[in-house]
């Protein structure tokens, strides 16, 4: 809990990318994010942020301890999104680097996307999401099938907590959603109009769970 | 349903758009951010920033451009022009560009491309290639356009996704600034070839020249400049038409 109206919010700095032009996107819409590098960082805020773009061995900079604290103030309510490859981590693992371990919040694993003619692979671009299921807090408001802009080669399977589909060749998770654990394969925080509306969702549930 | 994109090219030299830009109701029309502002309004895909400058006072202003458009804007921007090392990418990067463009530096020294791959991944990587017509079929050119690199254009575009690139922004030089419609013949060409997604510039005049790109030139995305800043074209209502002609676009509009 903090003393201020202004929602806290910690990206999980891991190396993997993006975690500027999250945080400027966070900004402009008037929240606090602050960076962390180590679990300590993680301590009152009111939501957390996975972020990432690139290879799933990356996310083994993920420590013991800040794979800990971040599971503790999950089990404690605290609101947490993951972005791309921030999303293939909250899920057991993935085929990119099968002896890396994800967290685990959404079972199953992440695998390649299967290119073909007319099927690039990495999956550039802006892609229409299905949403799958009514209710959804962190897609609140988004009208019927966004284009959001996705930007990865590995996707995550769907499931039982899946609340939108996007299709390029395979059917995949755009959007998944557990309690208080969100993610997303697509970037939010390059999705013009969209995206800012999903960040903002994400904000109004970090604010509701104060 | 992957969308097409459309990218609309600021060239920029010491932080003012150069190339002609006509927008009568924008307060400055050489200002790239609030061209880029307008841009984004209007609802178009990604944004292409490349310096012209050539110059260290004009590359120090260019940095400043990208931070100042990477505040405010949340679309995909790209930086090009004169990256020669993986420090000139860090710089861009650092400064707010999601990908970094490449091109006379990835013909002399290949293993850059893999080198920006490996730090920022193939995502951020973009390889410029600027080709035209020769007796013997498409050659590859550098130096802005100056230099034959003896290298065809496929068979360069393939090294390069080999070599870790994520996407290939493609410019016929034959056409560039022309008018004309882009070179769909190369762009498929190259298009069919390679894993990975192309971007045509270079030709763009009227709406069937982005239809015939898309179809025919197989293009994952089409890139043009000047028809954009003297809107001879609106993003929206090219965005409309394309899309009643099948072809899959984000329409903004409403939002969504």
């Amino acid at each position: 809990m903090t003393a201020t109206d202004v929602t806290n919010v910690a990206i999980i700095d891991y190396g993997a990318g993006n975690v500027t032009s999250v945080a400027k996107a966070l900004r402009h819409l008037g929240a606090e994010p602050r960076v962390a590098t180590a679990p300590g960082a993680l301590a009152g805020a009111d939501g957390i942020i996975v972020p990432g773009v690139g290879h799933f061995a990356r996310t083994t900079a993920i420590d013991t301890a800040m794979r800990r604290v971040l599971q503790h103030a999950i089990d404690a309510g605290t609101p947490v999104l993951g972005i791309c490859l921030g999303l293939h981590w909250l899920y057991e693992g993935s085929t990119e680097a099968p002896d890396a371990a994800g967290l685990g919040t959404f079972q199953g694993r992440c695998s390649a996307l299967c290119g073909s003619p007319g099927i690039k692979v990495p999956h550039v671009g802006w892609n229409a999401i299905d949403i799958t299921a009514n209710g959804s807090r962190l897609l609140n408001d988004l009208g019927h099938q966004p284009y959001a802009y996705f930007c990865h080669s590995y996707a995550a399977p769907r499931g039982d907590w899946t609340v939108g589909i996007a299709s390029h060749g395979d059917v995949f998770s755009a959007v998944v959603e557990r309690d208080v654990v969100f993610g997303v394969q697509f970037h939010p925080e390059k999705s013009g109009a969209v995206g800012l509306q999903v960040l903002g969702n994400f904000l109004r549930i970090c604010d509701e769970a104060r | 349903m992957l969308a097409r994109r459309l990218i609309a090219c600021l060239d920029v030299s010491h932080g003012q758009v150069v190339k002609g830009v006509n927008f009568g109701d924008l307060k400055d029309a050489g200002d790239p951010v609030a061209l880029a502002r307008r841009y984004n309004e209007e609802g178009i895909d990604e944004l292409v920033v490349l310096d012209i400058s050539a110059t260290l006072e004009g590359r120090s202003a260019f940095i400043d451009t990208i931070a100042a458009i990477a505040r405010e804007l949340f679309i995909p921007l790209t930086a090009g022009g004169g990256i020669r090392s993986l420090a000139d990418a860090r710089a861009v990067i650092d400064a707010g560009a999601d990908k970094v463009s490449v091109n006379t530096a990835a013909l002399l020294d290949p293993p850059i491309i893999s080198a920006i791959a490996e730090t920022y991944g193939s995502q951020a990587t973009v390889v410029a290639i600027d080709a035209q017509m020769a007796p013997e079929g498409y050659e590859v050119v550098s130096r802005a356009g100056t230099s034959p690199a003896g290298r065809a254009p496929l068979e360069w575009a393939a090294a390069a996704a080999t070599l870790g690139a994520g996407e290939i922004l493609l410019t016929s030089i034959d056409r560039d600034g022309t008018r004309q419609g882009f070179d769909c013949r190369l762009t498929s060409e190259v298009s069919a070839g390679v894993p990975i997604p192309v971007i045509a510039s270079g030709g763009a005049g009227t709406y069937e020249h982005f239809a015939d790109v898309f179809t025919h030139g197989q293009a994952d995305a089409a890139l043009a400049a000047s028809v954009f800043h003297f809107q001879h074209h609106s993003v929206p209502s090219l965005k409309r038409w394309l899309s009643t002609r099948n072809i899959p676009m984000r329409l903004t509009g409403e939002r969504c």
